[in-house]
C-alpha cells in the first residue's frame, strides 16, 4: 500500500524534510583548532569546481545519456549515407532498365542485394534514391514549417494587440481547414503547372526547381502551406512570455526595433523548443509524402519513392512479397528513428517536460 | 452561449466557403478537363460538353454558380465516372460503408488506446510502461499502408485466414479496421499517458490519496477526467475523418467508400465530384470540431469557450 502511494507523491516532497534517521547520535565536541581561519588550500576544495556548462553542452550531455536517441542517431545516419552516398558508388541509374529475360524479376542476390523488378532496374539502387527522396521531403517541408511558422508566431506575439487578434483568426481559420483534403487537391493540381513553369521559363531559380522536381516542390509548398500553424502556435505562445521579460524591456529603452528584438532576444530564447518542433515535424513530413506516393499522387515514375514503390510491389504480393516489405521495412524504421530521436531532443533540450 | 455558437457556425460557413473556392481553383488550374483522354472527340463535341455543363464561362461566374445550386441543393451529377447521376446520390451511396468502418475503428481505438495511456503512466518508469511506449511510438512511425499490406502478405496471402478484398463477411472487417484504428490508438494512447501524468502530479490527486480513496478510483475519476481535455481535442477532427473513411485502407483492400472514390475523381478530373466530396468532409471536420469545442464546458466548467477564441 505504501508503495503504491509512493507514485503519486513527487520525491520533491521528502527531500524537503530533514531526514530524522541521519541526525548524529552523539553530541559533536568542538576542539579550539575548528575555530581557526582556513587555510588556502582548504578554501580552494570547499568551493566545489564544476565547468559551467553553456547551454547547448548541456542538452548535448543529456542526449548523449539517452541510449534510445543515439540509437536512433545512428539508424538516421546510416539511412542517411545508404540515401546520399550509396548511389555515388553503384554502376546503375534508379532508371537504368535490363529487358533481358536473365535480368528481369531476380530474387536478392549478391549482386542485386534487393532483387530487380519487371523492368530490370536494380531494387537496391532504387531503394537508394527512394530514402534520398524521402529525407529531402522531410528536410525541406520542415524547413519551410520553420521560417513560415517562426516569423507568423514570434510578429504576432511581439505586436499583440489588434495585429495578434487578426493574426491569430487567420490562423483558426487555416486550423479547421481539414488538412489531408487539402494536401491531396494541392500536390495533385501544382504539380502540372509547374513542371510546365519550369519547361518554359528560362530562370536560373526555375532550373533549380527542375533539379529538384516539379512533384517535390508541390509537395513542399501543399505541406508547407498547412503545416506551419502548429508551430506559428507555440512559437507565438513562447515569445508572449518571453516579451515581458525585462532584458527586452531594456533592449527597447536602448532604442531596438521590433526586427531586432525578435531577431537578437526572442528567438534565441526560445531555441530549443524550435529545434525540437523542427525535428519532430521531419518524420510527419516523411509520413505524408509516402502516403501521398503510395496513392500515386506523390513523385512521378520513374523517380521511385519508398511509397511508389511499395505501391508498385503491390501487384506482384503473391509472387515477390519481399519487394513490398523491403521498402516498407526501410520507411517505418526511419520515421520511427526519427521520432525516438526528435522525443530524445525534446528531453535533452526541456527537462522539465521529461516524462 | 447562444452568441458563441452562432459566431462560431458563421466562422464555419467562411471556412467552408474558403475551402470551396480554393478547391475550385486548384481544380481548374489543372490543365485538361473530364472530357480530355475519353475517346478521341472532336474540338467541336468537347465545346459543346463544356456549354452543356457550364464549363465555358469564366472562372469566378462558374463558382458563383456552383455555389448558388449549392445552397439550393443540388450538387451536381457526375461528369466522368458515373455520368450524369447526381453527385449527392453517390455520396449516399459510399458513405455508409466508410462510416460503419470508420465507426468501429474509432470504437476500437479509443477502447483500447485510452486505457493503454492509463496503464503506461501509472506503472511510469516500470517494465509495462517501456512496453507500450516503444508499442505506441511503432505505431504512430509506422504508415498505414505498411500495416495494410503487411498484414494483407501474412494473413490474406500466405496464411489464408482473413478475406483481402471487400466488406462481404464480419472477418473481412478485421485487416481494415485494425489497419485504420492503429495509429489513432497508438496517438491516442501517448496523449493519454502525457496528459496523465500531468495531473497524477497534482496536489488534489495526492488530497485523494491521503484520503484513502482507492488507486484504481484515483486513476479513472480523479485524475482520468482532468486529463481528458487534451484527448477530447484530438478525438474532434479523429471521429469526422476516420468516418469518412481511409484512403488508403479503402485503397488496398479495395472497399468501395468515400475516401478511394475521392482519389479517383481527383485523378478523373470529375469536378462535381471533387468539389462536393471535399465540402462534404470538410463540413463534417468542421462541426466534429464546433461539437468538441462545446463539450469541453461539460468536461470542465471552469472553461469559458466564449472567451479568448477557444484557446483553451
Amino acid at each position: 500500500m505504501i508503495k503504491e502511494q509512493d507514485k503519486f507523491l513527487s520525491p520533491k516532497l521528502f527531500t524537503l524534510q530533514p531526514d530524522l534517521n541521519k541526525l548524529p547520535d552523539k553530541e559533536i565536541v568542538f576542539e579550539p583548532n575548528d575555530f581557526k581561519p582556513a587555510s588556502d588550500d582548504k578554501k580552494e576544495n570547499f568551493i566545489e569546481k564544476a565547468e559551467s556548462m553553456s547551454y547547448w553542452a548541456d542538452a548535448w550531455r543529456r542526449l548523449k545519456n539517452n541510449k534510445v536517441a543515439m540509437i536512433s542517431l545512428g539508424i538516421i545516419i546510416v539511412i542517411f549515407l545508404f540515401s546520399f552516398i550509396g548511389p555515388l558508388f553503384t554502376s546503375v541509374d534508379y532508371s537504368t532498365q535490363a529487358r533481358h529475360a536473365d535480368s528481369i524479376n531476380l530474387a536478392p542476390s549478391f549482386e542485386h542485394p534487393f532483387g530487380t523488378d519487371k523492368f530490370g532496374r536494380d531494387l537496391f539502387v532504387r531503394a537508394m534514391y527512394g530514402g534520398r527522396v524521402s529525407l529531402t521531403v522531410g528536410v525541406c517541408a520542415s524547413l519551410i514549417v520553420l521560417i513560415i511558422g517562426t516569423l507568423y508566431g514570434s510578429i504576432s506575439a511581439y505586436f499583440g494587440g489588434k495585429v495578434d487578434n487578426i493574426m491569430m483568426r487567420i490562423l483558426d481559420l487555416i486550423y479547421s481547414v481539414p488538412d489531408v483534403l487539402v494536401v491531396l487537391l494541392l500536390s495533385v493540381t501544382i504539380k502540372i503547372p509547374l513542371q510546365n513553369w519550369v519547361n518554359t521559363s528560362n530562370s536560373a531559380f526555375a532550373a533549380k526547381v527542375g533539379v529538384l522536381g516539379a512533384p517535390l516542390i508541390s509537395i513542399f509548398i501543399a505541406f508547407g502551406l498547412l503545416y506551419w500553424v502548429s508551430m506559428a502556435r507555440i512559437i507565438r505562445g513562447q515569445i508572449l512570455m518571453l516579451k515581458q521579460q525585462e532584458y527586452v524591456t531594456a533592449a527597447r529603452a536602448l532604442g531596438g526595433g521590433g526586427r531586432r528584438i525578435i531577431k537578437r532576444h526572442l528567438l534565441p530564447n526560445c531555441v530549443g523548443q524550435i529545434i525540437v518542433m523542427t525535428a519532430l515535424q521531419i518524420p510527419s513530413a516523411i509520413f505524408l509524402e509516402s502516403f501521398l506516393s503510395f496513392l500515386g499522387i506523390g513523385v512521378s515514375a520513374p523517380m521511385p519513392s519508398l511509397g511508389a514503390m511499395a505501391a508498385e510491389a503491390l501487384a506482384g504480393i503473391y509472387s515477390y512479397p519481399e519487394r513490398l516489405i523491403i521498402p516498407s521495412i526501410i520507411l517505418s524504421l526511419m520515421i520511427l528513428s526519427l521520432n525516438l530521436f526528435g522525443d530524445g531532443l525534446r528531453d535533452a533540450f526541456d527537462p522539465r517536460l521529461r516524462k | 452561449m447562444g452568441k458563441y455558437v452562432i459566431k462560431r457556425v458563421a466562422q464555419a460557413v467562411i471556412v467552408l466557403l474558403l475551402v470551396a473556392a480554393l478547391t475550385f481553383v486548384l481544380m481548374n488550374l489543372v490543365p485538361g478537363g473530364p472530357f480530355l483522354g475519353e475517346k478521341a472527340k472532336s474540338p467541336e463535341v468537347i465545346a459543346a460538353l463544356n456549354a452543356k455543363y457550364g464549363l465555358d464561362k469564366p472562372l469566378h461566374i462558374q463558382f458563383k454558380n456552383y455555389i448558388v445550386k449549392f445552397v439550393q441543393g443540388d450538387f451536381g451529377v457526375s461528369l466522368k465516372m458515373q455520368k450524369n447521376r447526381p453527385v449527392s446520390e453517390i455520396i449516399a451511396e459510399l458513405f455508409p460503408t466508410s462510416a460503419k468502418l470508420g465507426l468501429i475503428s474509432l470504437l476500437f481505438a479509443i477502447i483500447v488506446g485510452i486505457p493503454m495511456g492509463c496503464l503506461a503512466a501509472y506503472y511510469r518508469g516500470g517494465k509495462i510502461d517501456s512496453i507500450l511506449r516503444v508499442i505506441m511510438t511503432l505505431g504512430i512511425s509506422v504508415p498505414g499502408f505498411v500495416i495494410a499490406t503487411l498484414m494483407l502478405i501474412l494473413f490474406g496471402v500466405n496464411l489464408r485466414w482473413l478475406p483481402t478484398i471487400g466488406l462481404n463477411d464480419a472477418a473481412s472487417y478485421i485487416m481494415p479496421c485494425f489497419t485504420m484504428a492503429f495509429y489513432p490508438m497508438c496517438y491516442l494512447g501517448r496523449l493519454a499517458r502525457s496528459s496523465m501524468l500531468d495531473a497524477i502530479n497534482q496536489d488534489y490527486i495526492r488530497t485523494a490519496r491521503a484520503k484513502g480513496v482507492k488507486s484504481s478510483k484515483v486513476i479513472f475519476k480523479h485524475a482520468l477526467r482532468n486529463a481528458f481535455i487534451p484527448i477530447l481535442t484530438y478525438l474532434g477532427p479523429l471521429t469526422a475523418f476516420i468516418l469518412t473513411g481511409s484512403f488508403v485502407v479503402e485503397s488496398v483492400f479495395s472497399i468501395p467508400g468515400i475516401g478511394r472514390y475521392f482519389i479517383q475523381s481527383i485523378l478523373n478530373r470529375d469536378y462535381p465530384i471533387i468539389m462536393a466530396t471535399t465540402i462534404f468532409l470538410a463540413a463534417l471536420v468542421i462541426i466534429m470540431n464546433l461539437i468538441v469545442d462545446l463539450l469541453y464546458r461539460f468536461v470542465d466548467p471552469r472553461i469559458d469557450i466564449t472567451k479568448g477564441g477557444g484557446e483553451a
